[in-house]
């Protein structure tokens, strides 16, 4: 079992003329995703190097091909009108990859997320997987085996670090999410908490934070309010990061004295959940937790 | 990106937030000739990118022009110690000379991002002239907060609301008002990411004035933002990060021995975490991006051994897309044109590790080779300690 994507995803790519597109686009179909139409404006009417064919606009490429997901491999000049696009179009879920949108971008597209049905993964996000059966973004899929364990992530190589423990553990996964390093996401740990717990298909849940931000504090919040009963193992990144400073990632900045790891490791303990020291750690944590 | 207050309050006037005269000046005479315009008492104002000036004695207030010689001769060329700069302090190159205004009362305006719900909100306290994030500790209640709606704007009667709130009276409240609308008009057109006044001054001749201004911008918007990004001072920064940026590398300098080169900066700030945890200190955050080559390694390299404190190198790759082989190469080959003495650890997990790994080893170049986090992070402690750990 898993969330959001799956055997049935019929997926849209948008930006698929682009180097990062197209190379992308291969992969995931290597993978075994279903993908359906790539919209590159101007160049509808084509087929792509897989022979997937291209669409001037979101609208005509959900239409024809049957799709209900996009994945973003626009420029970061660019990239939060075509979000804007799926999101007009109606799409199920948005999945964006690109790093580098303004912030006020983000502002308007967080607005027009709000009063639409559509989810946003990312942006600045290596993306969505449920192993074995559909991969949207650019993570390895070799790394990843199906299985019960829900991955929640705000970094990329990171997440591949963890999902890679689990693994060599012989531990899988049923979806894991890369949730993205941007000050405003579509979805947060709490969004994707709650979906994870009406998926029956998922045991455990992993969540790998990062300095920043209250979004661990809030996940926590629920997690302690509700009486979440999966076991959660988390690892929160940036102890040793200097306030002030943007850690390579928009959002991963202290500033003001909050959002340091120390204070989230202690709420995220205080919930009951399973916090690691060591980032060496995740996957033999998971292991005791579910023995 | 920062800016220098000068800058900062030029952006000000332009979109009509109302400040002191002043002039900018980079010399003892520029100040003088300043202060002559001005005529009176005068403020000189180090202008360095950190906060804390007064306290570190970067800003004296000067009764007249002779004095403000002698005055901005000290200040100039001074190297300013604050709670922001780190014990070595900021050499101060550009000072502000501003007309010194007699104050009622000090107030607080500021525009940050609300991330929880990702909008800005724009924010006032009647607590001015002190640090905002001690307010907010304190006696949260004293600041009053409103919300701008992406599409809508900041409309009129929550300015009113703010203007009341900092107990403004009669002209003052209509001040107020056009301060705050102009101040989210040049937070919106300039993508900036922060602005603060503080403090918000009332005169004694009921002014309303920015005696002080702050503005970060958005680093992501500066591609829109031509004239902003010509405002940028690069000796206010890090030599090694503005070098790092002409390579798109992410690079920020900490005070440890061990140096660390990693891709992705999530798993950068973990490998910081770990090598504290087995003891040592890392010596700077590098993240070199997803697509590691030969070029972008060997710059990494050259970066991290200009900081004299590095006694051993980490890399630590996970191979995604970017096989590890490929990226092991560019190690080999940076290694063969960068000299370095200190002992190296690599680590490198994911696609194709194991044919990095013989690659590595038959370089004949002195590699630690590493396999798990956890035993890269416990040799490279163990090569900067000289094998104790």
């Amino acid at each position: 079992m898993s969330i959001l994507v799956n055997n049935d995803t019929r997926l849209i790519v948008q930006g698929i003329t682009g180097s990062e597109g197209s190379f992308h686009t291969a992969q995931m179909i290597e993978y075994g995703t279903q993908v359906v139409a790539g919209v590159t404006p101007g160049k509808g009417g084509q087929k792509d190097g897989n022979g997937i064919p291209i669409f001037n606009t979101v609208a005509e490429a959900k239409e024809a091909a049957g799709a209900n997901t996009s994945v973003v491999f626009v420029p970061p000049a660019f990239a939060a009108d075509a979000v804007m696009e799926s999101i007009g179009a109606d799409l199920d879920l948005v999945v964006c990859i690109t790093e580098g949108i303004p912030t006020f971008d983000m502002v308007r597209v967080n607005r027009a997320l709000t009063e639409s049905n559509t989810r946003l993964i990312g942006p600045n996000c290596p993306g969505i997987i449920s192993p074995g059966q559909c991969k949207i973004g650019i993570m390895p899929g070799f790394i990843h085996t199906p299985g019960k364990v829900g991955v929640i992530s705000r970094s990329g190589t990171l997440t591949y670090e963890a999902v890679y423990q689990l693994t060599e553990l012989g531990i899988g996964q049923s979806t894991c999410i890369g949730i993205g390093g941007d000050p405003i996401i579509g979805s947060t740990f709490l969004n994707l908490l709650q979906l994870f717990a009406g998926d029956t298909g998922t045991e455990a849940l992993v969540l790998i934070g990062e300095i920043g931000g209250s979004a661990e504090e809030e996940a926590a919040a629920w997690i302690q309010e509700t009486g979440f009963s999966k076991p959660v193992v988390a690892f929160v990144a940036g102890r040793t990061a200097p306030p002030g400073r943007r850690m390579g990632h928009a959002g991963a900045i202290i500033s003001g004295g909050q959002g340091t790891a120390q204070s989230k490791m202690e709420t995220l303990q205080a919930a009951g959940i399973e916090v690691c020291d060591s980032p060496a750690r995740i996957g033999e944590t998971v292991k005791r937790v579910l023995a | 990106m920062k800016v220098h207050e000068y800058q900062a309050k030029g952006i000000f006037s332009d979109f009509g937030v109302p400040i002191p005269r002043g002039y900018p000046a980079f010399s003892v005479d520029e100040a003088e000739e300043a202060a002559r315009k001005i005529g009176g008492r005068v403020v000189v104002k180090a202008q360095i990118h950190a906060g804390g000036r007064g306290k570190g004695g970067g800003v004296k207030l000067v009764d007249s022009p002779d004095d403000v010689r002698r005055v901005a001769g000290e200040i100039l060329g001074m190297r300013l110690v604050t709670h922001q700069t780190g014990p070595d302090g900021q050499e101060v190159q550009r000072i502000l000379i501003e007309e010194a205004k007699p104050i009622a009362r000090e107030l607080y305006a500021g525009i940050v991002l609300d991330r929880t719900n990702g909008k800005y909100v724009l924010m006032v306290s009647t607590e001015g002239g002190v640090e905002i994030e001690k307010v907010a500790a304190e006696t949260p209640e004293l600041i009053v907060k409103e919300w701008i709606e992406p599409g809508l704007g900041l409309q009129p009667y929550q300015t009113r609301k703010l203007a009341y709130a900092l107990k403004l009276e009669g002209e003052q409240v209509k001040q107020g008002i056009k301060c705050l609308q102009a101040l989210w008009r040049a937070f919106e057109a300039n993508d900036c990411s922060l602005m603060e006044i503080n403090p918000l001054v009332v005169t004694e001749d009921g002014e309303v004035l920015a005696l002080d201004a702050k503005i970060n911008f958005d680093d992501n918007a500066l591609f829109r933002q031509p004239d902003i990004v010509g405002l940028r001072d690069l000796s206010e920064e890090n030599p090694q990060e503005v070098e790092a940026s002409k390579y798109n590398l992410n690079y920020i300098k900490l005070d440890g021995n061990v140096g660390c080169m990693v891709n992705g900066a999530g798993l950068a700030m973990a490998t910081m975490d770990i090598i504290k945890l087995h003891g040592g200190e890392p010596a700077n955050f590098l993240d070199v991006g997803g697509v590691a080559s030969s070029d972008t390694v060997a710059n990494g390299f050259r970066l991290l051994l200009s900081d004299a404190n590095v006694k051993g190198v980490l890399i630590n790759i996970f191979g995604g897309i970017v096989r590890c082989d490929r990226i092991a190469q560019g190690i080999i080959d940076a290694l063969k044109e960068v000299h370095v003495e200190v002992p190296v650890v690599v680590r490198m997990e994911g696609t194709n590790a194991p044919e990095a790994r013989k690659l590595l080893e038959a370089s004949k170049l002195k590699f630690i080779v590493a396999q798990t986090l956890e035993d890269a992070a416990s040799k490279a402690v163990a090569a900067v300690t000289g094998g104790q750990a």
